[in-house]
């Protein structure tokens, strides 16, 4: 049952080699899309925020075979990843070419959603690893799809460096596995937990710090993100958006809170550090530039520290905090790269500059604009405000003053660059402008659908913080109590602690 | 590279590369061998067309996309994930059907052989569509 994410993303695809008309494209991927969100929801119902399900492939017990493990955090990001894909899905109809859909876009679209929910639910350090390559392929595909100058530069970069932190991410592997003997996270983690000389492991949890903060587009490591993310079309850009970053914060959360738990006192104020950094850099260089796109890229690294700071802190509320912060962001992150897309149609531009008096003409488009923007700089009660005063609270109990002091700074950091978006595109009086060739005079409404949906989600979000923060709490309260999760996995081996 | 010489042995070579390449797919379960290796011997077949006649003369041969055998290939392999969800246990879970043959000997088939099969034309198709791609791509002589 928990292996349905793959597995229908991977049919899905299978179906979509065999013909290449439009036609039958469109109707395969959209439905493939909404296919995985539905299993996606019926799986959280299952696990419901308290179980781990557990399922051995092959039947070979853990740790010996690939167990795949869903707890309360996998399945919040596999329903949020579903609902995130099948907007776009429905999006990328209006917005990718007829052309480019031929030449098999939604079959890339759906073997990087299988990479994505892959890395979700695999409980094998390195089947993730092999996920990875799953995404990292898909997506350098869409990434260069249409084959424009521009997109293989941007392509190139992309790839070059995510291929450097897969190198990075096999030698961690290896160096673990040479040092335990087992890929198993669960069987890593009682390793580890009962080993004195577990802080030999550093040379390894360094390399996964790595490998996961490039694709993750932490601090030092980010500059690959905003040269490569304005480049393809900019439905493709949404999505890894949403989904590519994502999975790096995702991984690095499991693993520093399953099995690299030692030496603490290092490695979370390395990471507060990193966060810190990541936010404030990230948030600056939003600040100064003028393309939307660059604007939303570099604004995504600043929220990933948000994420990063979360774990750093290293309480259930924080981890709370960062989970729920992901996942306000994926569906505000994409939002607003689709309100771009709408305004590239309608201005056949992303220079804020030639952009003007939007909000007259078509309020529809400001309002779906606005919803995420202020939910991206945490006005109350959208969720980007319970997800920071979450973060900062946790910040605060646990006597960070200063990252919560920059975690808040940053906060206002984001509202000017959405304010400046607002401004600059919606406010400013309408430029005297030569209609251009073949731009739209008006955005039929099914057009707008997806960006509609995900506003709805993000509202929904943040009106109901209080009921669904049960299960971001357990989710928390999982991974930093990872006795739950080791004896499920481990649940028919007898393992000897040494 | 258009000799003669590979042109009229090019039946025996294809003859002999399919033909192992089918042996070792099937002995590829407890021995060296299996899909991978089977596939890549299969695609050097035509392959060898490719090189002896043209491109044309090898898509014809093969009478079906490369693309074709990708996808089938695929679902071969996500097939053998069925039978053990089936039977109630995960997916993936190898299940066998032993049918018994003259005397002593008997066939065991299996999901595990399945997958190899599926493995087997997947990896022809996708080596196929690269070199076909790639010759067509340079008009190769």
């Amino acid at each position: 049952m928990i292996a349905l994410p793959v597995l229908i993303p991977l049919f899905t695809a299978i179906l979509l080699v065999f013909s290449n008309q439009a036609r039958y494209q469109k109707i395969i991927g959209v439905s493939g899309a909404f296919a995985i969100f539905a299993t996606s929801l019926f799986i959280i119902s299952n696990v419901g925020g308290k179980q781990i399900e557990v399922l051995q492939s092959s039947n070979w017990e853990a740790p010996f075979g690939i167990s795949l493990v869903v707890d309360t955090f996998s399945a919040l990001m596999l329903v949020i990843t579903g609902f995130v894909s099948f907007a776009l899905a429905v999006y990328s109809l209006f917005y990718i070419d007829e052309k480019l859909i031929t030449h098999r876009y939604f079959l890339f679209f759906h073997t990087l959603l299988m990479g994505v929910n892959g890395a979700f639910i695999t409980g094998d350090v390195f089947n993730l690893y092999v996920w990875f390559e799953v995404m990292l392929m898909s997506s350098f595909v869409l990434i260069t799809l249409g084959s424009k100058p521009l997109q293989l530069k941007g392509g190139i970069k992309y790839l070059t460096m995510n291929l450097v932190a897969s190198l990075f991410f096999l030698a961690g592997i290896g160096i673990l596995y040479g040092k335990t003997g087992t890929l198993n996270m669960a069987h890593l983690a009682v390793i580890l937990q009962n080993d004195e000389q577990a802080i030999l492991m550093n040379t390894s949890t360094m390399l996964f710090f790595m490998a996961f903060g490039i694709k993750a587009a932490v601090f030092p490591f980010f500059f690959w993100l905003p040269s490569s993310y304005h480049t393809p079309p900019v439905a493709v850009t949404a999505f890894f958006a949403a989904l590519l970053t994502k999975v790096g914060v995702y991984a690095m959360i499991r693993v520093f809170t399953l099995f690299f738990i030692q030496d603490p006192q290092f490695w979370h104020t390395l990471l507060l550090a990193v966060a810190g950094l990541t936010m404030v850099v990230g948030g600056m260089a939003a600040a100064s530039h003028y393309e939307i796109r660059r604007i939303l890229s570099f604004h995504i690294i600043s929220q990933i520290g948000y994420m990063i700071f979360g774990l750093g802190v290293f309480t259930p509320l924080a981890l709370a905090g960062a989970i729920y912060f992901m996942i306000h962001n994926m569906l505000a992150k994409t939002n607003t790269f689709l309100v771009a897309g709408h305004i590239n149609r309608l201005k056949g531009t992303y220079k804020l500059k030639s952009i003007g008096g939007l909000y007259k003409s078509y309020p529809l488009l400001g309002i779906l604009f606005i919803i995420p923007a202020f939910a991206l700089a945490g006005v109350p009660p959208l969720p980007g405000f319970f997800g920071k005063f979450f973060l900062i609270k946790a910040g605060f109990e646990a006597e960070k003053w200063f990252i919560s002091g920059v975690a808040i700074f940053t906060g206002v950091l984001t509202l000017f660059s959405m304010i400046k978006i607002w401004n600059e595109a919606f406010f400013k009086k309408g430029l005297e402008e030569v209609p251009e060739q073949g731009l739209r005079e008006r955005l039929p409404l099914r057009e707008l659908l997806p960006s509609m949906m995900l506003g709805a989600g993000t509202i929904l979000l943040g009106i109901g913080a209080g009921v669904f923060f049960d299960y971001f709490i357990e989710a928390g309260n999982q991974l930093m109590n990872s006795d739950q999760y080791i004896q499920v996995v481990l649940k028919n081996f007898e393992y000897v602690a040494n | 590279m258009k000799t003669i010489i590979l042109q009229m042995a090019l039946p025996y070579i294809r003859f002999i590369l399919i033909f192992f390449s089918v042996i070792t797919l099937f002995r590829g379960h407890n021995f060296p061998g299996g899909g991978f290796i089977g596939g890549l011997m299969a695609s050097g077949a035509f392959i060898f067309q490719a090189l002896a006649w043209d491109v044309n003369s090898s898509r014809k041969t093969l009478r079906t996309q490369p693309s074709v055998l990708i996808g089938s290939g695929l679902m071969m392999a996500l097939l053998s994930a069925i039978p053990g969800i089936l039977t109630g246990k995960p997916f993936l879970t190898g299940t066998w059907v032993k049918i018994p043959l003259f005397a002593d000997h008997t066939l065991k088939l299996g999901t595990p052989l399945l997958f190899d099969i599926g493995v087997y034309f997947t990896v022809a198709g996708v080596v196929l569509m690269f070199i076909y791609t790639l010759m067509e791509e340079w008009q190769w002589k």
